[in-house]
């Protein structure tokens, strides 16, 4: 499949982005910070099998959604950003937590349950987050998030600061309230924030087909004067190079731009999904265009890391989640006296 | 039909040769079924209700039996979908919404709060809104904090709502075929952790009515006051406290709004202690309004003790289990006040 880049829309006559050639992302990365990225896929694609082995191991509690099949639109996505940029991120979330530099060691102490883990065992799957490196959270509400990255930009472009906010949510979201509220809002304020949106064809075991008023997320850009950009949401490069575009933009007090970047999940919808809303031949034809392979594939093909160096990468991802694994069940659980504790953030009395 | 209830404890019937048991979901899909079937005015909507069959599985195999223009899957659009379901009630149709969580009708609340229940009084009485709102209640599944809560107070404090919480299976069907005859707003909450509990359930259609509340185990000592999953808790409990030498009283409240306060204060005259265990956060939850109404009653001068509350914990639920058990009242936790209840004196 050849990468798309495609503008629906761009009312303000801002120059179009269109396919660059060679990508900008190859100019713009090292190749040792294109190799980081192909360690976080294979991080995201680690932790996820990890998460799903505990859970056939009758060791998870609670539900999980795994990201398999998605890496590239995750890491693609977070690769031009700093650790001042925001994200907010879904139930989806894990991937686009370690894309945006997330420990996995405190990850997987979360997903059990464990006082050492992110949230103090108190989020869980759905609720990871580590705020200090700009990641807002994954959220249990579908499109919980699109507006609290609204908000972030609203206050990075009061502050004058130079950050975006990137706010990923699914084909789902778009068809929420707050998804059409937050563009408006986005919109007429010239905030600085992007939304990702990642079409994997269905919400649960609703296909767009059947829930989208629109053939792309991409065309509701038009209603909210803000460009529409379809990517091939299994490639890194393209996710990268759309996003940079969208940087630009909001950098020059344009505003925000929707991008949707088309993927597919692999698994189920969760852990209780018998699939019976999708046929064995797609999701086969999506495993055919795994992003990993894909982009190991692009990394070798433009001379920047070798087959060796990707096995090595692969290997240095596994143990990394092993350890992540073992600090897991190494650590304590949460003790129930402090169930209260952080409800409220604690004041001091003013004199 | 009218309920097959003992007309003076409201309790079920005792009928020997009744062996027939379906799960709660099963109850509730057997119901759905029946009313699809007896009304063409009533469809169904929700979030993946259709072919996935819900995500607690109680419309499976409906879209089968009745179809895309009965079975309707919604996008993932909870106060738009609420608002098509309010305006289909008032043009005639009988419609019944699936949230899939009752924390995403939090997204819906302009629709039920402002519209569905009002609009009825608003007009002077001149038309109804009769729609069923059905939502998954509950912690127990680590689900978290946005997948695990229990609002069901929020909604009986607004007049033009009824709340109905079923606890066991039979109740289930009864109380969501009332549901759908009830011309007013229903908010019909449903348990998780209910789900695949068993128990009897007659296939032929029958009602418990709304308002009416059940005396799920009598008892001399003591009055749980309690719904949904707390009534199995609470019973449990009861059998504990039976070997300490405590005769409790269970009631089974089964609908939050409208009250049955003629059961409850019969109870608290006979028993003199009076305890309320439910799952939503303690402070301004249904035992308030319980504790409240008795304090204002002429049972008043009955009790021989203050009135307890067992309620959730002041936290959103956590995730760890060790977190999440301890938010809300367990079996232990109910025995244990109970004690404490059973030995004061006013
Ligand atoms: C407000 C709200 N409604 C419904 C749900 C239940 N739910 C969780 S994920 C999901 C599907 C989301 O689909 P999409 O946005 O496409 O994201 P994907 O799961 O495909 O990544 C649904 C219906 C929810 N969590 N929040
Ligand atoms: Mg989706």
């Amino acid at each position: 499949m050849t990468p798309t880049t495609h503008v629906t829309s761009d009312p303000d006559g801002a120059p179009a982005s269109q396919p660059v050639n060679p990508p900008r992302a190859f100019s713009v990365f090292s190749a040792a910070e294109l190799k980081t990225a192909l360690k976080k896929m294979y991080l995201i694609r680690r932790f996820e099998e990890a998460a799903e082995e505990a859970y056939q191991r009758g060791l998870t509690y609670g539900t999980m959604h795994l990201s398999i099949g998605q890496e590239a639109s995750a890491v693609g996505a977070c690769l031009p950003l700093g650790p001042s940029d925001y994200i907010t991120s879904t139930h989806r979330g894990h991937g686009h937590c370690i894309a945006k530099g997330a420990d996995p060691k405190l990850m997987f102490a979360e997903f059990s349950g464990k006082e050492t883990g992110y949230c103090h065992g108190r989020g869980g799957s759905m609720h990871i987050a580590d705020v200090e490196n700009g990641n807002l959270g994954a959220n249990g509400i579908v499109a919980g998030g699109i507006p609290i990255a609204v908000g972030a930009a609203l206050s990075i472009k009061k502050r004058g600061l130079p950050n975006v906010a990137l706010s990923f949510f699914g084909d789902g979201a778009a068809n929420e309230g707050a998804f059409h509220e937050a563009l408006n809002i986005a919109s007429i304020w010239k905030l600085p924030v992007i939304f990702v949106c990642e079409n994997n064809k269905y919400a649960m075991s609703t296909s767009i087909e059947r829930a989208l008023s629109v053939k792309n997320v991409a065309d509701r850009a038009v209603a909210y004067s803000m460009p529409g950009v379809i990517v091939d949401g299994n490639s890194v490069i393209d996710m990268a190079d759309a996003v940079m575009a969208a940087m630009d933009r909001a950098h020059a007090g344009l505003g925000p731009t929707l991008i949707e970047s088309k993927t597919y999940r692999l698994r189920g919808h969760s852990r209780s999904d018998r699939n019976r809303y999708r046929t064995r031949e797609e999701i086969e034809s999506w495993a055919a265009r795994d992003p990993i392979g894909r982009f190991e594939g692009d990394l070798i093909a433009h001379g920047l890391a070798t087959a060796a160096d990707c096995i090595a990468i692969r290997e240095a991802a596994e143990a990394e989640i092993a350890a992540a694994v073992q600090f897991s069940n190494d650590s304590p659980l949460p003790s129930v006296d402090h169930l209260l504790s952080d409800v409220y953030t604690p004041v001091e009395a003013k004199p | 039909m009218t309920a097959p209830l003992s007309a003076t404890t409201g309790a079920l019937p005792v009928d020997p040769t009744a062996t027939r048991e379906l799960s709660f979901a099963e109850a509730l899909r057997e119901a759905l079924g029946q009313a699809l079937e007896a009304d063409e005015r009533v469809f169904l909507m929700g979030e993946d209700i259709a072919i996935y069959g819900g995500a607690f599985q109680v419309t499976l195999g409906l879209l089968e039996r009745f179809g895309h223009d009965r079975v309707m899957d919604t996008p993932i659009s909870e106060l738009g979908s609420a608002g098509v379901a309010v305006g289909a009630a008032l043009a005639g149709s009988r419609p019944i919404l699936e949230f899939q969580f009752q924390d995403f009708a939090t997204l819906a609340m302009e629709q039920i709060v402002n519209q569905a229940a009002k609009i009825r009084f608003m007009f002077g009485g001149k038309c109804s809104v009769p729609v069923v709102f059905r939502a998954p209640t509950g912690s127990g599944t680590g689900g978290a904090a946005q997948h695990s809560q229990s609002l069901e107070a929020w909604y009986a404090h607004v007049p033009g709502l009824k709340v109905v919480q079923p606890s066991n299976p039979y109740d289930a069907k009864g109380l969501l075929l009332a549901a759908l005859d009830d011309p007013d707003p229903v908010m019909f909450f449903e348990h998780k952790l209910l789900y695949k509990v068993k128990g009897h359930v007659p296939e032929a259609p029958y009602r418990v009515p709304i308002g009416k509340a059940a005396i799920a185990r009598p008892g001399t000592h003591l009055t749980i006051v309690a719904s949904a999953i707390m009534v199995s808790r609470s019973l449990e409990a009861a059998k504990e406290l039976a070997e300490k030498g405590i005769d409790v009283e269970v009631i089974d409240l089964r609908t939050l709004r409208p009250l049955d306060t003629e059961t409850i204060i019969a109870s608290v005259k006979k028993t003199t202690r009076l305890m309320c265990v439910y799952e939503g956060v303690k402070t301004l939850g249904i035992g308030a309004e319980i504790s409240a109404m008795i304090a204002e009653s002429d049972a008043f001068d009955y009790l021989d003790a203050p009135i307890l509350r067992l309620g959730g914990a002041e936290s959103p639920i956590p995730y760890s289990p060790i977190l999440e058990k301890a938010a809300v009242p367990q079996v232990a936790d109910i025995v244990a006040a109970a004690e404490r209840l059973a030995k004061k004196r006013v």
